[in-house]
């Protein structure tokens, strides 16, 4: 009867494979609670990192190697981990939250700690939260991408302001739902008036801008001509440079006279009222603020150091000759008000 | 009632909702089957019940909102967008099902491994090339260009573009199970249709077509729910449904309260689909007389016929895989002169691997009982159970993952970051493929077969793994192909419930475009879509049915 047999074989398998899954599930408890002891002992550090690991994976092993803490990451999109962090509760193994804008910072902030002074103040207080909660570890700026077919620094106007001018008629990109463009609207309303930003919206909303879910097929779609500008961070386009090289049709523009256009944004850390690794965690947020770190922010992610005396990467603007805008980053976590405006103005359904 | 006089070899809703009565409600089923099921239902429940408990802790303003969303009118962009891929994929499918069985096409187990394949594409990955080749300046209008000096292409963005994303991403759904029925078709009804006289096509009409209902509204089912699921096709393709505006709120608003309210109508609109589909499934009974499959089935000499046959496989097969894998092979390419290397994706390679392969025995082990119970044991009980199962595809993967996250670490904290935990997850989102896949099969089973074997004295189980086992362990394939390849691909759940540090193929490559290295990110991609080819081309070659079709058509 080798039907039979046949059979009994598979369900051998398929019970031995059962016998893995539970295995599995055995091991893999075995080493969280391995993990969750031992993050009450000197040593551990658990991030939960909405930057990516390509951009902060090799310095936080600078970090590893330099002070023997045996760190665990987990990468993700910044909602999800704040939403993550929010189920978790009370039980979170997160020490780090490692946000890449104000906004997800400003919507974790209720469950941060008051960070020390020694640590805030390694950074000027506009990119630091209010409350002393986060602290900015590196910038980026809010720029125009254009096509440089089609365009000329020349042909682009001073300020944000001009882009509402039929003229740009379908030929703008945007991305309503990604934080870095909510947090300019955010300065756009701080900066300009409620009154002025609806107006803003509205009138770029007459201008039928492209919608993206996100920053990059913003520069990828300038550069193939698909529209003519894009509003997005200005460090984009250095990783397409460096993949596609000078004949990548896109460049950047700063937006002048203290646009809110050209405003200066951080990525920022902060730790978790449920940590029981605070030592650590303060030595990781010192760590990323120091020299060694700052440099690295500045010469490998295109971003701008928020340290003094840390020199920048040659390719891009110094901070200080982009004409930034008069607002303190902290006014920037009020998102909310932006999501109503967003809303209101059906940029956001 | 005429429906009481039904003996139902399917199961319906409707007709079990008219059946009154409690013994109708309980099982009658052996312990081993429906405490299994009952406890994978249980399994599906949890991110409902995590659902209505956000819900809940909304603010008044939770109705207002809904309303505010234009609820209704992102419903019906749904609806409309569910009927439009399912409709396509069906179109798409059962053609290619039968050539890649049925007839002599050319490179017949080629077609058979490339067109399941087209599962492992992320669908942001399908969409982006669909708007590289496709967009107004894209590709293809500078193909046309050059030759026919057309300047720009109409915009792809929109309903048309997603459902071309959708549909060429999905259709396998339907593919793979309606290959497993055509597989076990029984070849003596087709013979005896033919010799009354009836036409080859007339053959496919009322006899064949009508045994592989089930496994196509199976199919289409599926596509319907993860139609509805769908974030990133959608998204990059700008069609606003229901999934998008709940990641809105998750991404934009870390409102999880609005967020569970609007899951919650996603939730009711499955309910809504899964009833059509219990509508339409009927009474109707698919055994045949004797074990189906266990001859050779006829094989159709294609002929001149075969051309065509070729050009449709080769154009879906180009526009589903060529394309993405085109465009990534394009990454990496330029990624060469950067410097990439593979070495360091082997230990994540395995780890893709070895989940993938979890899920699939998970999902498989955890069909088996409820499609045993839906099928051989029909009750209001079971089919609350088979329907309870479905809802978990329909959901984004954020949801199921956020409700895992919330109970497990509150609730059992020792197998929160496990895997165990996330092989549940993956339960729960792929189920149904599986189930589909194992249901469409035991439909197509005698009961009088078990029921003789248990006559000769064999146990129910020892009956049931002697002698329906063998019958539907070509459904149980495709089920687990399906699951291990979706799984392969699976980003949100992966993301938010794999261990600290555990990383895998989709992850990487979610890392990388994130951070816009598009050339790091194709070198896991194409590992991703290569590693996924392999179980499937195992399924394909090692059917020894399809062998001896193979054989045949030679002669």
């Amino acid at each position: 009867m080798t039907r039979a047999r046949l059979s009994r074989a598979i369900a051998i398998f398929l019970v031995g494979m059962l016998l893995v899954v539970a295995l599995a599930a055995a091991c893999g408890s075995d080493a969280t609670t391995k993990a969750g002891q031992a993050e009450k002992e000197p040593g551990n550090l658990i991030i939960y990192s909405g930057r990516e690991e390509k951009l902060i994976g090799p310095i936080i092993d600078q970090f590893k190697q330099a002070t023997g803490i045996d760190v665990g990451v987990k990468y993700g999109k910044n909602p999800s981990l704040v939403a993550t962090i929010e189920e978790e509760g009370n039980n979170s193994p997160a020490d780090i939250f490692f946000g890449s804008d104000p906004g997800s910072l400003g919507a974790l902030q209720h469950r941060l700690v008051l960070l020390p002074d020694t640590i805030l103040n390694r950074v000027p207080s506009a990119f630091r939260s209010r409350e002393g909660k986060w602290v900015g570890i590196s910038g980026r700026s809010r720029v125009i991408v254009y096509n440089t077919e089609k365009l000329t620094e020349a042909d682009l106007p001073d300020s944000i302001f001009d882009f509402t001018d039929p003229k740009w008629k379908g030929r703008i990109g945007w991305a309503p739902t990604n934080g870095s463009f909510q947090t300019f609207v955010t300065a756009l309303r701080k900066a300009e008036g409620e009154d002025a930003a609806r107006q803003w919206l509205e009138d770029i909303q007459a201008n039928d801008p492209k919608v993206y879910p996100k920053n990059t097929p913003i520069v990828q779609a300038v550069a193939d001509g698909e529209i003519d500008v894009g509003f997005v961070n200005h460090y984009y386009l250095f990783r397409f440079l460096a993949e596609e090289g000078e004949s990548f049709k896109a460049r950047n523009y700063y937006l002048k006279g203290g646009d809110p256009g050209a405003i200066v944004l951080v990525a920022g850390a902060g730790i978790l009222d449920t940590s029981n690794n605070r030592e650590n965690a303060e030595k990781f947020l010192e760590f990323l603020l120091s020299t060694v770190a700052q440099q690295y922010f500045a010469s490998q992610t295109f971003e701008y150091p928020l340290v003094e005396g840390v020199k920048i990467n040659p390719l891009l603007v110094p901070l200080s000759e982009i004409e930034v805008p008069d607002l303190d980053l902290s006014q920037l976590e009020d998102l909310e008000a932006t999501i109503e405006l967003l809303r209101d103005t059906g940029v956001l359904p | 009632m005429r429906s009481n006089d039904v003996k139902s070899g399917g199961t319906s809703l409707l007709s079990s909702l008219l059946r009154g009565g409690v013994e109708r409600f309980y099982p009658r089923s052996p312990t081993v089957v429906w405490l299994p099921a009952t406890l994978v239902a249980g399994a599906m429940v949890l991110p409902l019940v995590y659902l209505v408990l956000r819900a809940q802790s909304a603010d008044s303003g939770l109705w207002d909102i809904l309303v505010r969303f234009r609820t209704l009118e992102i419903l019906g962009r749904s609806t409309m967008l569910v009927a439009a891929v399912t409709g396509a994929t069906v179109a798409i499918a059962v053609p290619i099902a039968w050539l890649t069985v049925r007839t002599d096409i050319p490179l017949r187990r080629f077609w058979s491994v490339t067109t399941a394949l087209p599962l492992v594409i992320p669908s942001y990955i399908g969409a982006f090339t669909l708007i590289a080749a496709l967009a107004p300046r894209g590709i293809i209008q500078q193909l046309l260009e050059s030759v026919f000096g057309i300047e720009r292409l109409p915009d792809i963005h929109g309903f048309w573009g997603a459902t071309l994303a959708l549909s060429f991403l999905s259709f396998p759904y339907v593919l793979l199970p309606v290959r497993a029925a055509i597989r076990g078709l029984d070849p003596g009804m087709e013979e005896s249709a033919r010799g009354l006289g009836y036409s080859p096509w007339g053959v496919f009409h009322r006899v064949t077509l009508p045994q592989l209902r089930p496994a196509i509204v199976a199919g289409a089912l599926l596509v319907a729910l993860y139609t509805l699921s769908d974030f990133g096709a959608v998204s990059l393709l700008r069609y606003e449904t229901f999934t998008w505006a709940i990641y809105l709120q998750y991404e934009s608003v870390f409102d999880r309260s609005v967020s569970a309210g609007l899951s919650l109508i996603l939730v009711a609109l499955a309910l809504g689909i899964l009833l059509f589909d219990a509508l339409t499934r009927g009474q109707s009974r698919y055994v045949s007389g004797g074990a189906g499959g266990t001859r050779p089935l006829r094989v159709m000499r294609l002929g001149p016929w075969r051309w065509p046959a070729l050009i449709f496989c080769g154009a879906v097969v180009l526009t589903s895989l060529g394309g993405p894998m085109s465009v990534l092979i394009y990454w990496v390419v330029r990624g060469v002169s950067a410097g990439e290397s593979l070495s360091s994706l082997w230990g994540v390679a395995g780890n893709s691997l070895y989940v993938s392969a979890l899920a699939s025995v998970a999902c498989i082990a955890a069909a088996l009982p409820v499609a045993i119970l839906a099928v051989r044991y029909p009750s209001r009980f079971a089919t609350l159970i088979e329907r309870v199962s479905y809802l978990g595809f329909a959901l984004p993967g954020v949801v199921v993952a956020l409700a895992l996250v919330f109970f497990g670490a509150n609730y059992v904290s020792p197998v929160y970051q496990t895997l165990g935990l996330l092989v549940l997850a993956y339960m729960i989102l792929f189920l149904p493929p599986a189930l589909g896949a194992i249901r469409a099969q035991l439909l197509q089973v005698d009961p009088r077969m078990e029921e003789a074997a248990r006559g000769l004295g064999l146990s129910p189980l020892r009956a049931f793994i002697s002698v329906t086992f063998p019958l539907i362990r070509g459904g149980m394939l495709a089920g687990a192909a399906l699951v291990f390849l979706i799984t392969m691909k699976e980003l949100p759940a992966t993301l938010i419930l794999g261990p600290i540090g555990f990383e895998t193929l989709a992850t990487k490559v979610w890392g990388a475009s994130e951070a816009a290295f598009f050339a790091e990110a194709a070198f896991p991609a194409l590992l991703l879509i290569l590693l996924s080819s392999v179980p499937m081309a195992l399924l394909v070659l090692s059917d020894r049915g399809s062998d001896t079709v193979l054989l045949r058509a030679k002669k």
